[in-house]
């Protein structure tokens, strides 16, 4: 592997190729949860995409900024749980006297994104993987647009299935099944971001 | 509509003429041709393989109506042969029963008759099988006979060419004129067999279209007289690997592509756009059956933008760049 991976293969790797929810199977919580309906489903994957942007960022600004100069290095997991919960609440706030309706359409959907752990894996494997803020942002902007496809994917998808699914496997189970064949499908693109 | 009922929908996409049931079985003949030329070129181990895959996909959809109580002799309709034809014509001649039989049993089993049956599958159940052993067996499915282009399809050839510039690759002995031989006989054969399915309209003509106007687009797009960084001519791409075979039995499967006509055109073009970024940037030498499965896996979104966007505004041809 090159040292320093190119921001398109970057933004490709995170977006398809080892997509958070089908590759690495983190946020699946909203992934499961939300997804009933498409347009619960589309406002928790745009209101994700901009925290996650958003907390990206801070983190490699608290890291590099706060933790590494006084040697901290190891806090850092308590120091970003905090950063996306400040981020989700003035994002709330924000949000609540700048646009009110998008702030109704988010709705209960911003505070959940506190506790969607793909938020909390970008910012740590960002750091473990020593990108630059600037590649920090790519690969978070990656991984956000790659859990809004497949979480309006997979919400039309759901729509789809049929009352003529076996007793057993109506709901919960034949949800995982197709994301599971879902994630086979991404499979497809390994390779591409070499 | 996006608020109609999900089984309706289902089964009001099978074209008219598929709800009768021995009309499926025209697409077990239209598969024919292409089998006939496989087992002249490749050896008579397909026979076999091709009926056993036949005869156990028959016995695991009949253990699956049984078990849900519903008439055994559904399991005849066709649809089973089928999934079991596609599963071990995309296989290599040989390969371990026990692939076969997991390759089966995912198509026939897991994508078919845990989603209900027939016309409720959401992905294509022969890709879905393939795919499964393909990443799991990847070694397994890897040998092609020696006889026929020494142990390597053109796709790995051209993918694994050291520094061999594409006109070299493809001009060397092993490969014919266009798609490698015997490939390039065997594509043609699966395109005469589907223009009959394309007369008899069990295949809808945009998913066709799109499939093969997208992938020569895209080959074209690239293609630069054949250097060694050069990923192949729209002819070479056309006629090699599973083209031909995808473009008229796999993405035309009424179920699982979207309905709106704007949407099958998007379809097809999705399932050609990604065979091509497959195979030229991917790890894998042929990417049919993922371009398929994650098309379906679309299919349903690009329905619904259609279907709604046909009211309001009728632009609908930036898609095409985003996926690339």
């Amino acid at each position: 592997m090159a040292a320093e991976p190119n921001s398109l293969l970057l933004l490709l790797s995170a977006l398809l190729v080892n997509n958070f929810v089908l590759a690495q199977f983190l946020g699946l919580c909203p992934f499961m949860g939300v997804t009933a309906r498409r347009d619960t489903a589309t406002a928790m994957a745009f209101a994700t995409t901009f925290v996650l942007t958003l907390s990206a960022g801070l983190s490699y600004l608290l890291y590099h900024g706060l933790l590494v100069p006084f040697g901290l290095g190891y806090l850092n997991i308590i120091v970003f749980i905090v950063a996306i919960a400040g981020v989700v609440q003035f994002t709330e706030l924000y949000l609540r006297h700048a646009s009110p309706l998008l702030h109704q359409v988010l709705g209960i959907y911003l505070p959940l994104i506190t506790t969607n752990c793909a938020v909390l894996a970008v910012a740590l494997l960002a750091v473990q993987q020593e990108l630059s803020l600037w590649q920090t942002l790519v690969f978070a902007a990656g991984a956000a647009l790659g859990f809004v496809l497949v979480m309006i994917m997979f919400a039309a998808l759901r729509e789809r299935l049929s009352a003529q699914v076996p007793r057993a496997f109506q709901g919960a189970p034949i949800a995982l099944i197709s994301a599971g064949i879902m994630a086979l499908g991404f499979m497809g693109f390994a390779g591409i971001d070499t | 509509m996006p608020g109609a009922n999900p089984t309706d929908l289902a089964t009001a996409t099978l074209p008219p003429k598929a709800r009768s049931a021995h009309l499926l079985w025209w697409v077990n003949l239209a598969l024919l041709p292409g089998i006939a030329v496989m087992v002249f070129t490749l050896g008579t181990a397909y026979l076999w393989q091709l009926a056993i895959a036949g005869a156990l996909a028959v016995s695991i959809e009949s253990a699956c109506l049984l078990a849900r109580g519903q008439s055994v002799r559904l399991a005849l309709d066709g649809s089973a042969v089928v999934t079991a034809l596609l599963i071990g014509i995309s296989l290599p001649p040989g390969v371990s029963l026990w692939v076969l039989s997991l390759a089966v049993l995912g198509g026939v089993g897991l994508a078919k008759q845990l989603f209900g049956g027939l016309g409720h599958n959401l992905f294509n159940p022969a890709m879905v099988g393939y795919a499964l052993v393909l990443v799991s067996f990847p070694a397994e499915l890897a040998v092609w006979p020696a006889d026929a282009i020494t142990g390597a399809t053109p796709l790995d050839i051209i993918s694994h060419r050291q520094s061999q510039t594409f006109t070299e690759a493809v001009s060397s002995e092993q490969f014919g004129n266009w798609g490698g031989l015997p490939w390039q006989w065997i594509n043609l054969a699966f395109l005469a067999g589907g223009c009959v399915l394309l007369v008899l309209r069990l295949a809808r003509w945009r998913v066709v279209a799109g499939v093969l106007l997208a992938l020569g687009a895209a080959a074209a797009l690239t293609y630069d007289a054949g250097s060694s960084l050069s990923n192949g001519s729209p002819l070479y791409h056309w006629f090699t690997g599973a083209t031909m075979l995808t473009a008229f039995f796999v993405a035309t499967d009424p179920v699982t592509h979207p309905q709106s006509t704007r949407g099958q055109w998007l379809f097809g073009a999705l399932v050609g756009l990604l065979i091509f970024v497959i195979r030229a940037y991917g790890s894998y030498p042929d990417g049919a059956a993922f371009a398929v499965l994650l098309a379906n896996a679309a299919a349903p979104s690009l329905d619904h933008w259609t279907l709604t966007k046909t009211k309001d505004e009728p632009e609908a041809e930036d898609k095409h760049e985003d996926v690339a």
